[in-house]
């Protein structure tokens, strides 16, 4: 099997690091190799963040570069594009539409980006509304969740493997929004289907 | 299938040292070295604490080795700068317990402010070196690094790097070694390096490293992975990842341990192959040693600075780049910034505000150097702030500008004492700003002599900051609350007019610390005036609106008000919370 990567982006604090250890944690219940890389410290401060997780048979590298990314997860449209050539030609384009404005862009001192949203779907782009269909499960921070459902639709996992790890990863209390997330995700998906 | 777990390097390290049967843990926080310890501490049978910087870390590991214990000690790259005291004497003492380091480098620069190589540290200070290439390795050679230290009477380097202390991957648990300490012993002639006992120490250090040396030329952790014969690379760590990735038909060289090098190895894989090439991050350690042996070695045209990837491994043996995307342009960049409801914001506010020039120092508040508070005129090191400050003073200052060093409390306890005493001894007239969020928060909240909790979690005393001052010799010294502006401006004022070294301490714990329970504001559009004092504050929850006025993202905002204290029209009030604001569907 060749090795798939993922590519998780957002800002920090929008829960890809959890994203990214539920889908490492999936793919090591399916008995695969698997590496995932993130880089946290000083980006944790409302940064760029990017997780990368990568599965197959044998991992070597943790990370990959432009042009070799499978799935391309981003939960803020502006990170979206900012990754946007780790996508490999085919490989599939998830993307939360919602713009968190970088600091720069809320003081004034640059304008918003223009046109992400047509830019994005001319490449493919599958848009999640995570963060209000989140809401709607009942918890405003299981957007990540929400994000891994629409993922998991692409990947060769049973939904429920997935449910049972992410039951085991999310604080306890927060289970059910977070399991009803999943679905939702699924569901914005074309669960099943192809996307 | 073997059952694995989930581990970062950082991870498996902490557990490779738990099942040598390590009883004493210590360090200092640092990307990208800090998990090591937070998860020690949560293994059985293990003291870890938190010091308060790199070179008391080592000195406690030092002792605990005295006694016998297994040791080790934690820190990031710039920190071995910070032991490097220590480390080269240790070379000479030797161990009793085994004495191991774990130094974290950050190719790259994610979150450091220079790009260091460890491994010349370890040929420097005559140290072994073993450096992992994957969470598995992570374990074993911390495990193994624990033998050759007791073995060779030496302290051992685990040197990793960012991609494998912060990656992730599937490792094999082993049982703990228990292990008794056997009761101590006066050794004074291994211990006591006065010249006389240090010489002959050092003369017995190079049969203990020649040892070493065999020893490394029989690991079998150093292995060749013979392929096509035409190439043969060297590699160590991620980069052996990378280049087993790029370089599917290579033979392969997998370095373990560093130093000292098995030459013999080197050489007979040499041997073998038509080509020799080294592929390494930073420095070219190997390639420069194994040059040294003779052998003709091919650079690749890899940078000598940053990360590398599979990709530009590939692309530096001749692989011609995938097809991809054109990255789109114009984007603005997305730097870090303080958090919503930093208490301490304000106290940036105040500075630019009285034009003063800011020294600066390592940690969060680092960040007011970036637009828009703009509010930082230097950083260094760990400390340097208050010796830079007296510094620049001495050079004349900075005409009508005031001079003021501002640092946090973990930095201070780090190493701001000793420049605050330098400035008092040495008649300096700067202020220093001791930012005191009672925590270690850049690196993720680590505790610290302000904290009033150890690592281990038990209760301590908490560092009286303001007596330290006093009894250093600093006669003004006021302590505010940064979340009154006024006041906190007042004593800013009052620290810099006085004659002689002063110290505000702005004390409130860091916002992350204390989950909000205050609402989220929200600017009414019809007092706003559009003057811009809210949106100068850089907080991420305050943005310009189409229409010019400030609005407030509701999920963002935490309350804290520092923005309605700016606002003259009082045009900031509470608002409603992001899902309750026809946001669900």
């Amino acid at each position: 099997m060749r090795t798939t990567s993922v590519l998780l982006v957002g800002v920090g604090g929008q829960g890809t690091i959890l994203a990214g250890d539920v889908l490492a944690k999936v793919a090591a219940a399916a008995g695969l190799d698997v590496k995932l890389s993130e880089v946290h410290g000083m980006s944790q401060r409302g940064g760029s963040v990017d997780t990368m997780v990568r599965f197959g048979e044998r991992v070597f590298s943790p990370v990959v570069s432009s042009g070799e990314v499978d799935h391309l997860v981003a939960f803020e449209i502006t990170e979206a594009a900012r990754w946007l050539a780790y996508l490999r030609p085919g490989g599939r384009l998830l993307v939360d539409p919602r713009m968190i404005a970088p600091l720069p862009v809320l003081t004034g001192a640059l304008p918003a980006p223009a046109g992400l949203e047509a830019a994005l779907e001319a490449e493919g782009a599958l848009f999640v509304d995570a963060g209000k269909i989140a809401c709607r499960a009942g918890s405003p921070r299981s957007a990540n969740v929400v994000l891994l459902g629409a993922l998991s639709v692409g990947l060769p996992f049973s939904a429920s493997v997935w449910r049972e790890v992410i039951a085991a990863r999310v604080p306890p209390k927060t289970v059910d929004a977070n399991l009803a997330a999943f679905e939702l995700g699924r569901r914005a998906a074309g669960e099943g289907g192809a996307a | 299938m073997v059952d694995r777990t989930l581990l970062s390097g950082n991870e498996a390290v902490a557990r490779g040292a738990w099942e040598a049967g390590v009883r004493v843990g210590v360090g200092y926080p640092g990307t990208p070295s800090t998990e090591v310890l937070e998860a020690l501490v949560q293994l059985p049978g293990v003291r870890a604490e938190w010091a308060p910087n790199e070179k008391v870390a080592l000195e406690v590991a030092a002792g605990a080795s005295l006694g016998g214990a297994r040791s080790l000690v934690t820190m990031k790259h710039v920190g071995l700068n910070v032991a490097a005291d220590p480390l080269f004497t240790l070379a000479y003492t030797g161990v009793t317990g085994g004495l191991v380091l774990l130094v974290a480098d950050d190719p790259g620069m994610h979150s450091s402010q220079n790009e260091q190589d460890t491994r010349n540290y370890a040929a420097f200070a005559r140290v072994p070196l073993l450096e992992p290439a994957d969470s598995q390795e992570a374990l074993e050679f911390t495990r193994l690094a624990f033998e050759i230290s007791e073995r060779f009477d030496v302290p051992v380097i685990v040197r990793s790097t960012i991609r494998i202390a912060h990656s992730k991957g599937l490792v094999s648990f082993g049982p703990r070694e228990e292990r008794t300490i056997a009761s101590f012993e006066s050794q004074p002639g291994k211990y006591v390096m006065l010249p006389g006992n240090a010489k002959k120490r050092r003369v017995d250090l190079d049969p203990r490293f020649a040892a070493l040396t065999e020893f490394a030329e029989s690991l079998d952790l150093n292995r060749m992975e013979m392929s096509d014969p035409a190439l043969g690379v060297i590699a160590a760590g991620v980069t052996y990842q990378y280049v087993r990735e790029a370089l599917p038909e290579a033979s392969v060289l997998k370095l373990s341990m560093l130093n000292p090098l098995p030459a013999r190895l080197v050489q007979d894989f040499a041997s073998r192959v038509g080509r020799v090439a080294v592929v390494e991050e930073i420095d070219p350690y190997l390639t420069s040693r194994v040059r040294q042996l003779g052998i003709a070695v091919e650079e690749p045209p890899l940078q000598r600075m940053g990360e590398y990837t599979p990709r530009m491994v590939a692309e530096a043996f001749g692989a011609r780049p995938p097809a991809a995307r054109e990255p789109l342009e114009g984007l603005p960049p997305r730097p870090p910034m303080l958090c919503p409801g930093c208490p301490h914001r304000g106290v940036f506010r105040a500075l630019r505000e009285m034009g003063a020039v800011v020294t600066g120092d390592i940690g969060c508040y680092t960040l007011g150097a970036l637009p828009p508070l703009s509010a930082m005129d230097s950083c260094l090191c760990m400390g340097a702030s208050i010796g830079m400050a007296h510094g620049l003073e001495l050079a004349g200052g900075a005409g009508e500008r005031p001079v003021v060093a501002v640092i946090g409390d973990s930095t201070f306890a780090h190493s701001g004492l000793t420049g605050l005493m330098n400035a008092v001894y040495n008649g300096s007239s700067a202020t220093t700003i001791v930012l005191d969020n009672r925590i270690t928060a850049m690196t993720g909240h680590q505790e610290n002599p302000f904290t009033g909790r150890t690592l281990m979690g038990e209760p301590a005393p908490e560092m009286d900051v303001e007596a330290v001052c006093r009894g250093l010799g600093v006669e003004h010294v006021l302590v505010v609350d940064p979340a009154n502006l006024k006041r906190t401006e007042r004593a800013l004022r009052e620290a810099v007019e006085h004659e002689g070294p002063s110290v505000v301490v702005a004390r409130r714990p860091c916002a992350l610390l204390e989950k909000s329970d205050k609402r989220p504001l929200a600017v009414d559009e019809d007092r706003c005036t559009s003057c811009g004092a809210c949106i100068a504050l850089g907080c991420p929850a305050l943005s310009v609106s189409a229409s010019g006025k400030a609005v407030i993202d509701a999920e963002t905002c935490v309350g804290c008000a520092l923005c309605a204290g700016v606002c003259a029209e009082r045009a900031i009030r509470a608002g409603v919370e992001a899902c309750e604001a026809g946001e669900s569907a």
